[in-house]
């Protein structure tokens, strides 16, 4: 036992003491928290104001309807014919013109432009006209703004789970799908990751040949056992530094754009508001943030946390007796290649499978593949933030340490008689017959 | 006896590596094992080092039978043999100590004696990587005895090492005899057998084929040869015995069966002034070569 603590000792600080843990430790944070504060900055962002000219024939507009951030109209007299040609000396971005009959004729308003204009500012100049067309077409067809605003009616449902015993969970299905999405991921990336780090160690002892003088000091299985577990603690570390770092990233973050932050993302509030179409998408643009936040609240977090932690470490175990089995039979990390298709390919499924688990969490075939031990880590995990029945998770954890005693039986054998295995070309078949050699 | 073979049997998927080997290696000797490739020397050593089990026989080490707890007395140095390339060297010695069974207090403590006694003291922070391949040689035989074992099994040691490496390897061997350590060696240089080992046995095609002392193994194979220097002229006829070579003022003889030197050198002194007469001990070369083509021939 004092041995294979030992070995967990040495494959844990070797790796954790390596300049590559620490990059990928920390630049998954820092992507994370780029990926939140990037848009905060860019609607922060003193935006360049472009200059318009705008020539209305129609006489509808006042200087108050054309408010905007980006956009700074002035009205002007004359002919279009002439002002086209000058706006640009005048320093103009761009010369709008507005016909008498623009509300029977919406398709007269006309945007000149020196270079070519941004889609967003074409939108913004159209929008501001078409928001007062409307409002006087529906002046005069009797409607008063007032009626129109209180016809836009907001819908936005809340999903409530209720189980068999009429308790009720409300529930997001979009914060669930991206809380699962994203577990999904971790756990794909990680067994792959982890996986084949174990590999690559025993491919290490095996190539360096230095695999003898260690197991002539403990046995095979301890040293197995002592790298999956050393290897799987990395893992978890890493885990923990990415929740602290991104946790507190993000903190940071918040802190330094402080109250400035706040009022940007007011002031973006309430200038989408004014235009009434962007109350009917306004629940669409919640931040993802806010959703899994939301989640969160909604869904059992020890829970999740203790089944992420099972799933992991368990499934790691399961794939990570297979790496090394392979490893032990080969030489070199390349030689290793045709045999880690092999692994791979349950864990690649099942992070394809992961994709429709999350469409409909309780078709069968999310059932069956949140069960059988290869895809279960991955599915089971994305199922979770939905609500799955109690038996189904203990079966499922169940059937998932049977497949790892299962593959972890087949590893050892092959692993034991692979590591001394030197010089000859291993073919499935050579790998099917050490599991039935004698010690 | 530190060590007794009894009755060993190993075998593979398609040959016998072992068959029902005997052997006893005495306390305190250095022991050599011989033997072709293939013959089945590597199937023993790792049989003794538990990293697999016979299939039948049994091992008895200083009168127990072999089992887990005899590791941390066996020091092994693998023919093949090689070091984590990123870890420094005195973490891994540290390591491998420890995975012997040593506690972190004693092994510095060892260690730092090892790397004085070696001259080797700057080298602790040294990562594996940056030795030279003499520098690896020597700390993988610093893993190997520095946890003190009662059995020292070295496979072809001296490969690979500069002859001032392999003096300083044969010197620590030695004086680690000198403390009571049995040595096992694996090996094809016969001049190492001839110069260190007390004990030999020949193992080819998976039998133990000559064993015992060295000296005793060495007379069962004298051919009663004797070389002579002399001055003046010798016959062309000497009454048992019958002369090989006649080079000079030297020549070999072979004695006939029965016929004692001393009757031969009676003989020769009435003819020529006797300088010199040798006996012609036979080399561990010729003996290998000869025992492992009679055995080959059997097959």
């Amino acid at each position: 036992m004092n041995k294979i603590l030992l070995i967990i000792q040495r494959e844990y600080i070797t790796r954790v003491l390596k300049k590559s843990f620490w990059i990928s430790s920390l630049l998954a944070p820092v992507l994370i928290t780029a990926i939140y504060a990037i848009p905060i900055w860019l609607a922060m962002k003193d935006k360049e104001v472009k200059r318009v000219e705008i020539l209305d024939l129609s006489a509808l507009w006042k200087k108050s309807d054309l408010l905007d951030k980006e956009v700074q109209f002035d009205f002007t007299t004359g002919k279009e014919q002439d002002l086209k040609m000058l706006f640009a000396s005048k320093g103009y971005d761009a010369f709008v013109s507005i016909p008498k009959d623009v509300l029977t004729n919406p398709k007269g308003v006309h945007i000149y432009t020196a270079k070519n204009i941004g889609m967003s500012l074409k939108e913004s100049v159209e929008k501001l006209i078409q928001n007062k067309a409307r409002h006087e077409l529906l002046l005069k067809a009797g409607i008063s703004s007032q009626i129109y605003e209180s016809t836009q009616v907001d819908i936005d449902s809340k999903t409530i789970t209720v189980s068999t015993d009429g308790q009720e969970t409300s529930s997001s299905s979009g914060g669930a799908m991206i809380l699962a999405g994203i577990m999904g991921l971790v756990l794909y990336v990680t067994l792959l990751l982890y996986g084949s780090q174990v590999m690559n160690g025993v491919i290490e002892e095996k190539s360096s040949r230095i695999i003898e003088v260690i197991i002539s000091s403990v046995k095979p299985y301890q040293l197995l056992l002592g790298k999956i577990i050393g290897v799987g603690l990395v893992g978890l570390t890493q885990f923990l530094l990415w929740i602290v770092l991104t946790f507190g990233l993000t903190q940071v973050t918040s802190k330094l754009y402080g109250e400035k932050e706040k009022n940007t993302l007011t002031q973006i509030k309430q200038i989408e508001s004014t235009s009434p179409e962007s109350v009917m998408s306004r629940s669409e643009n919640e931040s993802p943030m806010s959703e899994v936040t939301k989640v969160l609240e909604s869904t059992n977090i020890p829970l999740i946390i203790a089944a992420f932690l099972f799933y992991f470490f368990v499934g790691y175990m399961l794939y990570s007796s297979l790496f090394a089995a392979i490893g032990s039979a080969v030489e070199s990390a390349t030689e290793a290649q045709q045999f880690t298709f092999i692994v791979m390919i349950p864990i690649i499924l099942s992070f394809l499978m992961a994709q429709y688990t999350m469409q409909d969490p309780d078709s069968t075939i999310a059932f069956w593949a949140s069960m059988i031990p290869f895809t279960s880590p991955i599915n089971m995990m994305v199922r979770l933030p939905y609500g799955v029945p109690v038996w189904e998770l203990i079966l499922s954890m169940a059937l998932l340490i049977l497949g790892f005693l299962g593959c972890s039986w087949v590893s050892a054998r092959i692993y034991r008689v692979g590591i001394l295995m030197y010089g000859k070309k291993v073919t499935w078949k050579e790998l099917g017959k050490w599991l039935f050699y004698k010690g | 006896m530190i060590l007794s073979v009894r009755q060993v049997v190993k075998k593979y998927q398609d040959h016998l590596a072992l068959d029902h080997i005997d052997l006893e290696i005495p306390k305190g000797k250095i022991f050599g094992l011989l033997g072709p490739n293939g013959a089945g020397k590597t199937s023993l050593i790792r049989i003794i080092n538990q990293i697999t089990a016979p299939d039948f026989g049994q091992i008895i080490f200083d009168g127990e039978p072999l089992s887990a707890k005899h590791v941390d007395q066996i020091g092994y140095l693998p023919e093949e043999r090689g070091l984590y390339k990123k870890m420094k060297v005195g973490d891994q010695l540290l390591y491998l100590a420890q995975l012997k069974g040593m506690s972190k207090s004693e092994a510095i403590s060892k260690l730092k004696d090892w790397f004085i006694r070696l001259d080797i003291k700057d080298w602790w922070n040294k990562p594996v990587d940056d030795l030279s391949k003499g520098m690896q040689q020597k700390t993988q035989f610093i893993a190997t005895v520095v946890h003190e074992p009662k059995l020292l099994i070295l496979d072809e040691p001296f490969s690979g090492f500069d002859p001032i490496n392999a003096n300083m390897l044969k010197d620590e061997i030695l004086a680690i005899k000198e403390r009571g350590a049995t040595i096992l060696f694996s090996t094809h240089r016969m001049e190492t057998v001839e110069e260190l080992c007390d004990d030999i046995a020949l193992i080819n095609h998976s039998r133990v084929v000559l064993a015992g002392e060295k000296v005793e193994v060495q007379n069962r194979y004298k051919q009663h040869i004797f070389k002579i220097r002399y001055i003046g002229n010798l016959p062309h006829e000497l009454g048992g015995v019958d002369i090989l070579t006649v080079n000079g003022q030297s020549a070999t003889l072979k004695l006939a069966d029965g016929i004692r030197s001393n009757e031969v050198i009676s003989q020769i002194i009435t003819h020529v002034d006797l300088l010199e007469f040798q006996e012609i001990i036979p080399s561990f070369n010729d003996i290998f070569i000869q025992v492992v083509n009679e055995t080959n021939s059997y097959e």
